[in-house]
């Protein structure tokens, strides 16, 4: 006898559930903070347009800003969640590999030795294939060290977690180097009244999607992360595979890192990236992918990105300090892992067995 | 056949790893197994600064006659260090009569306390040290001096021992109160009556925080001004714009002075407030203080951008050379040494004022100041 899935039954097998709740957890705090502080419960969300000194009218509000800094954490996130489904590992060099796009597109941009210009030297389309180039280099490097010599996803892509940052130093010359340029600036700048970096973010995510969705792709990434073996015997072969989703990571790197750039249009080699890599992994992991590899869920992973600024942009408007941003990501985790860990799960199963059980012995 | 091929590119990985991730601590090691003249060479060349003065190979022959002097930088974060990188470079050259073994320790206090016991082994003269980390020294020092080897802390402080020769670097307590008291003069002169701040701070906890908080808000308290918020832009443009964005809009209206601890976080807040038509700078809404004044920052200074500006220098080597000059002839130097900063805004900004009665002058913007800053 097979019965219909109650509503109840359908959301709780959702695989959005466990990320929408957390973005929407996160969105609640503000309509309380401003409801208890007598303004509008919903200025948090409130979105209008403003005049601005040498931009036109652009959009402006809290959630345009969400979704403004969120886009290097979303663009990083697509990557790493096709390496995480792929190799059943992180790469951790995404942060860096963003510092040294930036540090390639910036140099070639202003020339070898420059440290401030206002001129570009060459066509901005040149500074961001190579910076993106470059990237997709790395991507390479980490991809080969995984894919073909089999060292684990961690320790491979430890080697550009440290190198990648420095060598963007060494091509900076050791300097920040200052593009000032508004050509430059237009990219992590306005496009009309729409932040660029959004429209930046959607492309990336609207072409993987096609792709995955168009080709096989997905279905292979996926197979091959559930067993490399088997899919090896199916004809697929994993190594080209694995290969593939950590050059894609980079190349989503070589964005981010160009993104980020543009926004202060310097390369700033220290700081560019710092610690997003770990942002990128927690936004796979926020989105109910499994750490662990196989089935994704690109959309979560999305979500997820979007989640972790929510709460930074949040503690701005609470006006509390972003140095405590860490414990805040740190509890989140916590409920997340926890609610994926084998033992809850197993208890959560039993429980609900024992119910169904109750409610078969009562009819 | 596969396996060894494995352990090659592995060895190759990691000597490039070696290489280029971590130049200070690799060259460290290297100056503990070889002589302490190839040490000099190597460590500028692995920071590809080998433009800068490189000594000649054969330093030995003449390291009799020269000073020998160990410097373990904490990195090359900043345009600041580097300048203060430089500083060092330039005034311990082999021509004013020293032999500089650098290192740059990339921000990592284990390599930077192995970067002193190198310093110790090879035997130098001297030994300067920007301690990345202001605690765990005590040991290290209490080798120093048991070596009769004279440290000179400079700009970042030691808090958990004493067993230096002497301090030298900017007093930043002394940087929040001249940008109050300016404040103060300022406001009165222009015949503004309510001060509301917002403060953009550096890494919370890093000592010119400390400090330029500490003075500021001394003059916050004593002139009864309304300090709005204060957050953290760590010492970074995308910091100083992500906070001034949010800002604008907790504050929409509300504020007209805004203090950043350092040029990068005013760059950073600039654009934010660009984008939110707040218009900023002398003779408009919102006054824009900002610290460090790196040759960027007087730039804008000089654009009409950031109000005034207030001097963290960098260049603490003849500072430090003076010192050492003082110690070689055997005389005694101060414990803190303190170096001479400047304030800079342009004439409608200039107003006189004085720091707990010592009167300060203030420095106008010009191309030939902007020419001469690090």
């Amino acid at each position: 006898m097979k019965k219909e899935k109650t509503f109840l039954q359908k959301v709780r097998e959702w695989p959005l559930l466990l990320p929408v709740v957390a973005l929407f957890l996160v969105m609640a705090v503000n309509i309380i903070y401003d409801a208890a502080n007598g303004n509008n419960p919903f200025t948090f969300f409130m979105i209008t347009l403003q005049n601005t000194t040498g931009n036109g009218t652009i959009l402006y509000g809290r959630i345009i800003d969400i979704l403004n800094r969120g886009s290097e954490a979303a663009i990083l996130a697509i990557g790493m969640t096709l390496v995480v489904s792929s190799s059943a590992g992180t790469d951790i060099s995404v942060g860096s590999v963003m510092a040294l796009a930036a540090s390639v597109c910036c140099v070639m941009l202003a020339g070898f030795g420059e440290t401030s210009v206002t001129e570009l030297r060459m066509p901005l389309i040149f500074g961001v294939i190579g910076g993106i180039l470059i990237a997709c280099v790395c991507g390479m490097f980490n991809g080969f060290l995984v894919a073909y010599l089999k060292i684990q996803p961690m320790v491979a892509t430890l080697i550009l977690f440290s190198a990648a940052r420095a060598i963007g130093f060494l091509v900076n010359n050791n300097m920040i180097v200052y593009v000032r340029n508004d050509t430059f600036g237009k990219i992590g700048g306005f496009t009309g009244i729409i932040p660029t970096p959004i429209i930046i973010a959607l492309v990336c995510v609207v072409l993987t999607a096609l792709i995955l969705k168009k080709t096989a792709l997905g279905t292979y990434i996926q197979s091959v992360g559930i067993n490399p073996k088997a899919s090896r015997i199916a004809g697929l072969s994993s190594v080209a595979i694995i290969f593939m989703t950590y050059v894609i990571c980079g190349f989503f790197a070589g964005v981010a890192g160009i993104v980020k750039a543009s926004r202060i249009t310097s390369a700033d080699p220290n700081n560019v990236g710092l610690y997003m890599e770990m942002d990128a992994i927690l936004a796979v992991a926020l989105g109910g992918n499994s750490l662990g590899g196989g089935k994704f869920n690109l959309t979560g992973s999305i979500i997820g990105a979007y989640t972790i600024q929510a709460i930074t942009t949040t503690l701005y408007a609470l006006g509390v300090s972003t140095d405590q941003a860490p414990v805040f990501k740190a509890i989140i985790v916590i409920m997340i892992v926890a609610i994926q860990a084998p033992p809850v799960q197993a208890y959560f199963r039993k429980r609900r067995a024992a119910k169904l059980a109750l409610q078969q012995e009562v009819a | 056949m596969k396996k060894k091929l494995l352990g090659l590119m592995l060895a190759a990985t990691m000597a490039v790893g070696m290489l280029a991730g971590c130049g200070g601590s690799g060259s460290a090691d290297t100056a503990a197994d070889t002589s302490s003249d190839a040490a000099a060479t190597e460590a500028p060349a692995a920071e590809a600064e080998a433009e800068a003065e490189a000594p000649a190979a054969d330093a030995g022959a003449a390291s009799g006659d020269l000073i020998k002097i160990g410097f373990a930088q904490v990195g090359h974060e900043s345009d600041w260090r580097t300048a203060s990188t430089k500083s060092c470079q330039d005034v311990f050259s082999e021509a004013n009569g020293y032999d500089l073994q650098f290192v740059d320790c990339d921000n990592d206090s284990a390599a930077q306390l192995e970067a002193v016991r190198t310093f110790i082994e090879s035997g130098v003269d001297y030994i300067i040290i920007d301690p990345i980390v202001a605690t765990g020294w005590d040991t290290v020092l209490t080798e120093c001096s048991d070596a009769g080897i004279p440290v000179i802390v400079i700009d970042r402080t030691i808090d958990d021992s004493d067993n230096y020769t002497a301090w030298v670097g900017s007093d930043f307590k002394n940087e929040g109160l001249a940008a109050g008291e300016w404040l103060k003069a300022y406001v009165d002169a222009k015949g503004i009556s309510e001060v509301n701040v917002l403060v953009i701070s550096g890494s919370t906890g890093a000592s010119a925080q400390i400090g330029r908080s500490e003075g500021f808000d001394e003059a916050v308290a004593k002139y009864g001004w309304n300090k709005l918020d204060e957050q953290t832009g760590d010492f970074t443009e995308d910091g100083g714009q992500e906070v001034m964005e949010s800002y604008c809009k907790s504050y929409a209206g509300k504020f007209n002075v805004v203090v950043c601890q350092n040029d990068n976080e005013a760059f950073g807040a600039m654009t934010a407030m660009d984008n939110a038509g707040i218009s900023y700078g002398p003779g408009n809404d919102v006054i824009l203080i900002s610290f460090d004044a790196c040759t960027a920052g007087l730039k804008e200074v000089q654009a009409g951008k950031i109000t005034a500006d207030f001097e963290c220098n960098p260049l603490a080597a003849p500072f430090v050379e003076e010192a050492i000059q003082t110690l070689q002839s055997g005389g005694s130097v101060d414990k803190a040494i303190y170096m001479e900063e400047h304030w800079y805004a342009l004439p409608d900004a200039i107003v006189d004022f004085s720091i707990d009665g010592a009167a300060q002058s203030m420095t106008e913007v010009t191309d030939a100041v902007i020419e001469a800053q690090y």
